[in-house]
């Protein structure tokens, strides 16, 4: 008897949580629509990286599609003696420190300042730099200016144009608004001028905007193509990123073939070993290591992009 | 003398000075960067062939001004071009609703764990470069890549189908891809506003017996609209501006007719064959200007429907 009343306690179900035949096909349709979202989403990276590992004359030929066949790692250990592409990764990582590092500082120091209400026409300083999110050169008239100054084939031009974002700017004041104004008042009594109240007291507050911040401006960084494309000129391939020599690869064919052709040797092809260099397993390996440091932060920060962007809503 | 026991302390107006002297390199630098670049369009107005600087004898007046409208070919190509640029920013306007169905949708998954995959998943795309879009599309879609290897060995189709190199349906293509980069992303702003919505509006409509569809259609949606009317408002003041990378990657000589937009061709026909820069210029320019008067118009009629603009 007694055993029959402790039995099975009878779940609670919210009455509220109780769905209809039609809610309960609302619900099937939707899973099933989202799971072709993700896959349509994801598959393409899962498919070029099972490609970059598998035989390579399997993957020439389209074969591998569901998981990795006749697994090597050849593609990846053969990377370096892909001409120009050390430099290139060289050049994005460097570009992506000292760009995030500035386009960081200047966000934070300019955010700080335009909060200063005795600075000198603060107002019209800031409208200065604002204003500069709405009004566009255009791409030539831009392109001859960086010429002008020397920008033009030079690693500079991918940083300078990049240090001062409104954006961030704005993000980094707005954060600043919100600190308690007594934090900075009994600074000021104690005799701490407008430098040290930065570094001491203001710096270590913001740098949860400043981490939003950094991270955007590294993916930027990472990714940025166009400036590449536009200010550096053939002869001074030095210069190019790996965004660039990536796309060289996909669509410059014939350059590829001659890459390929360098880079094995050709008894290797004579003998259609499957880890002999092809087209497609440059291009495949090459997109991997572009993509994965995006792929790889992205779980980890995902919250920080999605603050992100909820802060720019926010100031509308 | 003075009653101050520091001697170096600064009247407030000295401090100003200081406090503007410490982002003055700044400033110029947003002056060389942003502003110096403005001082180019006198480009526009000079016969400017790159090794020769320009001087007193190049200036040329509007002849590129009006050798965009006077000569027929080059009518015909910026014709070709707006109707490009006026069709994908027409078909992105069209379907911007997308996002908002697709976040609308994805909170109705009761399942958080998959809700959170989902979301995770669909957002990748926004964070890697048109170039990567590129490569992914080149190497999903080539003849040997994943589609075409499928689409055979099913025995849909006899010989691969050439997605990328052909001219066919590119503008909505172009949609395709831009919706596949950037729809998960957009619809973050959508989940943030549907979860600012009050909980006891759903609760009594739920208590009168409506089900999931009547809640989204009657409540949902209309909270949402005025996130939505601010994206209307902020793609109409970028409708001429579509950016130039997304076509730049995917332009191939199959499609290069239908795929140039407006910031595409401006590059395209400064840099190749002869190069004409002064012409690209004053395009260039002409389309800045119309874009900053798109922004003050959509910004004034935001201003009017909301009461607060979006600059």
């Amino acid at each position: 008897m007694s055993n029959k009343a402790v039995g099975k306690p009878k779940k609670h179900v919210n009455p509220m949580d109780i769905q209809s035949p039609g809610d309960r096909v609302v619900s099937v349709i939707t899973y099933i629509v989202y799971a072709f979202f993700a896959f349509v989403c994801a598959y393409p990276f899962y498919y070029i990286i099972i490609n970059s590992i598998s035989a390579n004359n399997l993957s020439e030929r389209g074969k591998v599609l569901f998981w990795p066949l006749e697994v090597h790692f050849k593609n990846y250990t053969r990377m370096a003696s892909i001409p120009g592409l050390l430099d290139a990764a060289k050049i994005s990582v460097l570009r992506t420190v000292i760009g995030t590092a500035l386009t960081v500082i200047a966000a934070a120091f300019l955010g700080y300042m335009f909060t200063r209400e005795t600075l000198w026409k603060r107002k019209l300083w800031f409208r200065f730099v604002a204003v500069t999110m709405y009004v566009n050169a255009g791409i030539i008239p831009w392109v001859l200016s960086m010429r002008n100054l020397g920008l033009a084939n030079n690693f500079w031009g991918y940083i300078f144009p990049m240090v001062v974002q409104p954006f961030y700017i704005i993000l980094c004041k707005t954060y600043c608004e919100s600190v308690p104004k007594e934090l900075q008042d009994a600074a000021e009594i104690d005799g701490a001028g407008t430098l040290r109240i930065f570094f001491n007291i203001m710096l270590p507050v913001i740098t949860p905007i400043l981490a939003t911040i950094a991270i955007f401006a590294a993916v930027n960084q990472w990714n940025s193509f166009q400036d590449n494309l536009l200010l550096i000129t053939n002869k001074h391939d030095e210069l190019d990123t790996l965004q660039y020599k990536l796309f060289q690869y996909i669509s410059q064919a014939n350059s590829l073939k001659a890459l390929v052709s360098n880079t094995t040797n050709s008894n290797a092809v004579m003998a259609g070993l499957a880890t002999a260099a092809t087209a497609t397993s440059i291009r495949m390996s090459v997109t991997v290591v572009v993509v994965l440091p995006v792929m790889l932060i992205y779980p980890f920060f995902q919250r920080f992009f999605t603050k992100g962007i909820m802060i720019g809503a926010v100031k509308g | 003398m003075s009653t101050n026991s520091r001697p170096f302390t600064l009247s407030k107006k000295g401090r100003g000075y200081l406090e503007f002297l410490y982002i003055l390199p700044f400033l110029l630098l947003v002056a060389l960067m942003s502003y110096y670049p403005l001082y180019g369009w006198i480009y526009a107005f000079h016969d400017y062939m790159p090794p020769k600087p320009i001087s007193s004898e190049t200036f040329v007046g509007l002849k590129w001004f009006q050798f965009i409208v006077s000569n027929p070919v080059r009518r015909a190509d910026v014709w070709r071009v707006l109707v490009n640029t006026f069709a994908m920013s027409g078909i992105s306007l069209a379907f911007s609703w997308f996002p908002m169905v697709f976040a609308v949708f994805l909170n109705e998954i009761r399942c958080k764990p998959y809700q959170k995959f989902v979301q995770t998943v669909t957002t990748l795309p926004n964070f890697i470069s048109w170039v990567l879009v590129y490569s992914v599309a080149f190497n999903v879609l080539s003849s040997t890549g994943a589609v075409n290897s499928v689409l055979t060995g099913l025995g849909l189709i006899d010989k691969p189908i050439a997605f990328l190199n052909s001219k066919e349906h590119i503008w909505f293509k172009m949609w395709l891809w831009l919706t596949w980069k950037n729809a998960g992303w957009a619809a973050i702003m959508y989940l943030a506003a549907i979860t600012a919505i009050d909980d006891q509006m759903i609760e009594a409509a739920k208590v009168d017996g409506a089900t999931r569809m009547q809640i989204i259609w009657r409540i949902t949606f209309p909270c949402l609209l005025p996130t939505y009317f601010v994206i209307v408002m902020l793609n109409l003041a970028n409708f001429l501006s579509n950016g130039m990378e997304q076509y730049y990657v995917f332009q191939n000589n199959f499609n290069r007719k239908t795929i140039e937009v407006l910031d595409l061709y401006v590059y395209n026909y400064a840099t190749q064959g002869r190069g004409n820069y002064p012409l690209s210029t004053a395009i260039s320019m002409l389309k800045s200007i119309v874009s900053v008067v798109l922004l003050f118009v959509t910004n004034t009629v935001s201003r009017l429907v909301r009461g607060e603009g979006f600059v």
